[in-house]
Order: C-alpha cells, then sequence, then structure tokens
C-alpha cells in the first residue's frame, strides 16, 4: 500500500480560500471547480476544511458538500461545525467519507465523539488537532476558535485522543501553514512515537521533496494546502497536483505482485 | 434497473453518482418491496456490524433480500454491505445475512507500527475471472478494521496490507462483495461497477 498524498481545500462563507499561519485569508476562487480539478487529477483523496462554520455557529453547508461529492470518485474528509450525530449522518448519506472534528470542540463533546465511533464505526471518525509554537518555541496546542494557545500537555493529549479508538488523527501545524518551507519534522518525529492510528500531517509542504520527506519519517499521509493551490514563486492560483508518473517516482510504484 | 439499498447506513450518495455516470438506471429507496423491481441489487455501507444489521432488520430488508438472492437476482454488498453478507463479526453481537459462509474478524498486527485501520489504496488480486475485466493492474480505496474469512472457492480477490493477505472480494454465485469502495476509486472503481453493471 502506497502512502497517501492529499490536498486540503479551506472553505470560508462558500469561497476557497488560503491562509497564513490560520490567518489573512485569501480568495482563491469557487470550491467546485478545485474539486473538480482535482478529481480529473485522480488525487489520492481530498480534505475540506470549512474554517467559518463553527465560529458563525453554523453547520455544515449540506447544499455546497453534495454538489462537490457529485464531482468527486475518490474519497472526501470533511471538517467544520460538526456538531451532532445527525450532521454526520448526513455527511456519510451525502458520500463524505471520514468526519473531521477539531480538537478545539472536544472537551464538550466527547460522549458525542464516542457515540459517533460506536455507530459509524471508528475508520470514518477523525480527529484534527492544531499545533503551534509559543513565545519560548515549545509546542503547544491551539484553539483556533479562541485564537489561543492552550496549556495542555500535547503528548499526552495526542495519546489520549489516540485512545478514543478514531480512525485517524490530522494535525495541522500552525506556525508552518502557508510558509511551504518543508514540515516540521523534528516535531513530527518528537510528538507522534507513540501514535498507532493513522496519521495525517498538514502545513509547510513547499514542494514533492518535503512530501517525499514527511512519508518517510513515519507519516501515513501528507497534505498540503499551499503546495497544491499555488504555482510558481510568484505563487500564481493554480489547482495542481503530481501526476501518477511523478507519484511513482517519487513514493515507488504500487506493488501488483507478492 | 439497479437497486441502490438506502437503509439508513452510509454513503448512498456516491454509488448512486457512479452509476448513473455509467448512464445505468438506478432506484435509490428504503422500501423492502422495491427489490422486487431490480435485477441487481446493491448494499452499501459505512459504520459498525451491528448497526447495519439492525438498520436491514428494522427496516425489514432481511427476507426481501434473502428471497431475490435465491430467485437469482445479483448483489453486490460493498464494504460494511459486504461484512454482512457473511454470518457473523468480531465487531456485533448480531447475525449477518449468512449468504456466504464466513465471519469477519479485525486487524491485529504484531508490529504496533502498522495502523489499523487499513486507510488507503491497495491492489486486489483476483483469483476468479468474474467482475475483473481490464482490472489487471489496478488500486482500489480501502478503509476498513475488520476483514472477512471465507472458504477459499468464495474467494474473488485478495489484497496484502503489511503480513496479512486478506479477502477483499468475494463471490458465491450471483453474490458479490467488495470491501474497498469502488465508489471512490476513480476508474478502476469506474470498471469494476461497469463490469458487475454488466453481469447477465
Amino acid at each position: 500500500m502506497r502512502k497517501r498524498v492529499i490536498p486540503v481545500l479551506l472553505v470560508e462563507d462558500e469561497g476557497l480560500v488560503k491562509t497564513i499561519n490560520f490567518r489573512d485569508s485569501a480568495y482563491l476562487g469557487d470550491p467546485i471547480n478545485a474539486v473538480r480539478l482535482y478529481n480529473d487529477m485522480e488525487v489520492d483523496e481530498l480534505i475540506i476544511l470549512d474554517i467559518s462554520a463553527t465560529k458563525e455557529n453554523n453547520g455544515p453547508n449540506f447544499e455546497m458538500l453534495h454538489s462537490v461529492v457529485n464531482e468527486c470518485f475518490m474519497p472526501l474528509g470533511y471538517g467544520g461545525g460538526i456538531s451532532t450525530i445527525d450532521d454526520i449522518k448526513k455527511l456519510f448519506k451525502i458520500g463524505i467519507e471520514k468526519v473531521i472534528i477539531n480538537h478545539s470542540v472536544l472537551s464538550n463533546n466527547i460522549d458525542f465523539i464516542k457515540e459517533a465511533i460506536s455507530m459509524f464505526g471508528s475508520q470514518s471518525i477523525v480527529i484534527s488537532v492544531d499545533i503551534n509554537k509559543n513565545f519560548f518555541r515549545k509546542y503547544v496546542l491551539y484553539d483556533y476558535i479562541l485564537d489561543e494557545n492552550l496549556k495542555t500537555d500535547i503528548k499526552q493529549y495526542l495519546e489520549n485522543i489516540a485512545k478514543l479508538n478514531i480512525g485517524e488523527l490530522f494535525v495541522n501545524f500552525v506556525y508552518n501553514d502557508g510558509m511551504m518551507k518543508g514540515y516540521d519534522i523534528d516535531a513530527i518525529k518528537n510528538l507522534f512515537q507513540n501514535i498507532s492510528i493513522p496519521l495525517v500531517v498538514c502545513g509547510g509542504a513547499g514542494s514533492l521533496d518535503d512530501i517525499k520527506q514527511v512519508l518517510d519519517n513515519g507519516v501515513d499521509a501528507a497534505a498540503a494546502g499551499s503546495l497544491f493551490v499555488y504555482k510558481g514563486k510568484q505563487k500564481g492560483v493554480m489547482i495542481n497536483y503530481p501526476t501518477q508518473s511523478e507519484l511513482n517516482i517519487l513514493l515507488g510504484e504500487y506493488k501488483y505482485e507478492w | 434497473m439497479i437497486l441502490v439499498i438506502d437503509a439508513k447506513i452510509g454513503n448512498i450518495g456516491s454509488i448512486v453518482n457512479i452509476l448513473k455516470r455509467l448512464g445505468v438506471e438506478v432506484l435509490v429507496s428504503d422500501d423492502p418491496n422495491d427489490i422486487l423491481k431490480a435485477n441487481k441489487i446493491i448494499l452499501p455501507g459505512v459504520g459498525s456490524f451491528d448497526y447495519g444489521m439492525e438498520h436491514l432488520k428494522k427496516m425489514g430488508f432481511i427476507q426481501p433480500i434473502n428471497e431475490a438472492v435465491a430467485k437469482g437476482k445479483y448483489l453486490l454488498g460493498i464494504c460494511l454491505g459486504m461484512q454482512m453478507l457473511l454470518e457473523q463479526s468480531e465487531e456485533g453481537k448480531l447475525k449477518g445475512l449468512g449468504l456466504i459462509p464466513g465471519n469477519v474478524i479485525r486487524f491485529t498486527f504484531r508490529d504496533t507500527s502498522i495502523k489499523v485501520p487499513h486507510m488507503g489504496w491497495n491492489y486486489v488480486k483476483f483469483s476468479k475471472n468474474k467482475i475483473n475485466q481490464k482490472l489487471d493492474k489496478n488500486r482500489f480505496y480501502f478503509v476498513h478494521s475488520y476483514f472477512v474469512r471465507t472458504e477459499e472457492k468464495y474467494i474473488l480477490g485478495k489484497t496484502k496490507y503489511a503480513d496479512n493477505i486478506f479477502t477483499s472480494a468475494i463471490n458465491k454465485g450471483n453474490v458479490f462483495g467488495m470491501q474497498f469502495h469502488p465508489e471512490k476509486s476513480h476508474k478502476f472503481g469506474k470498471q469494476i461497477l461497469e463490469n458487475f453493471v454488466g453481469l447477465k
């Protein structure tokens, strides 16, 4: 099985945007167009995060997601504004593969997560964790709703989350968001040694070599935002993704014999 | 006409989408009586075993499915839909449909760096030539923590994950099962569904 390479699309009030360090969202266009292009390019998987839903007290935009799923023949993970079992049921019915729930809303919703897991099976529930660096350059959890670094012990928190029997952990590095200077490999090696569930990491990818590097360091899937929506030094907006040949060279071909 | 069973257990949206793209007449229904109208039935499913079986039972699908299969109609179970074709699962307490002998167990690996669920794109080595036309080199999307075990004669395809070569597709007569998600597997998924739809 080859490791996955996943574009992450951020949606804010129905528009496709890109942030830097989780701020200054720049409008890029219509998300449906982007999804259509990624589908044509046969991406391994796609993640869509609605970064305004929870803040604005909205649930998921089911209508938009229905249009998105119609363009997709690959797995879709969705996060943003998910707060009820009914939300999750609707998302699965539309055709979303995995629902992504942010750690910032977790403490009030542990029971809801556990109920979701027992109903829907663990493989389709993903928790996303946002990691930042504080003033003392120590790794901390970042709450995007409060726009605050938290004092929680990160390693312990991650281990507790993994014990919830969820399908996957999606980790976002806030300080690398939009920077395109590489993933923080040291942080990845340091923080995720004891995680036994699939791990997807996002934040910092600036090239396909970065993708290869992070996958060579124990991560199960490499996710990226800027890398797959910008092209060239001028950062022109262009939806892009490596071809299967490029991925074969980068990560090796699929094994057809055993 | 293909009936996609909507037992409120998951992702019918994508399956309907892909079937429509193949130009097939599709009916989505939560009414077991509609099984009589179809000549092929698809049972999708996402969720835990008991959740799935409870819904099938509550909505009155179990007997109509069994009768349709006995009459020779083609049935395709996808993901949880495939697991429910077996007799029982470690994941739950309820009995499965029992249309194919065997059971469902959880992935366990001594090497703790091997992650469960099995999540991602993997290759299916088909052992019977039934619905694998044009799929010599393939990859399909898998996302599951449990896998089926059945008799060799019912194995349609196998997949290797770490050191575990498990059954990823099954077939007994007119009953088929796919552990992977064809509706999420790009052109490979379209091809295998086209092959299923084309069965006479």
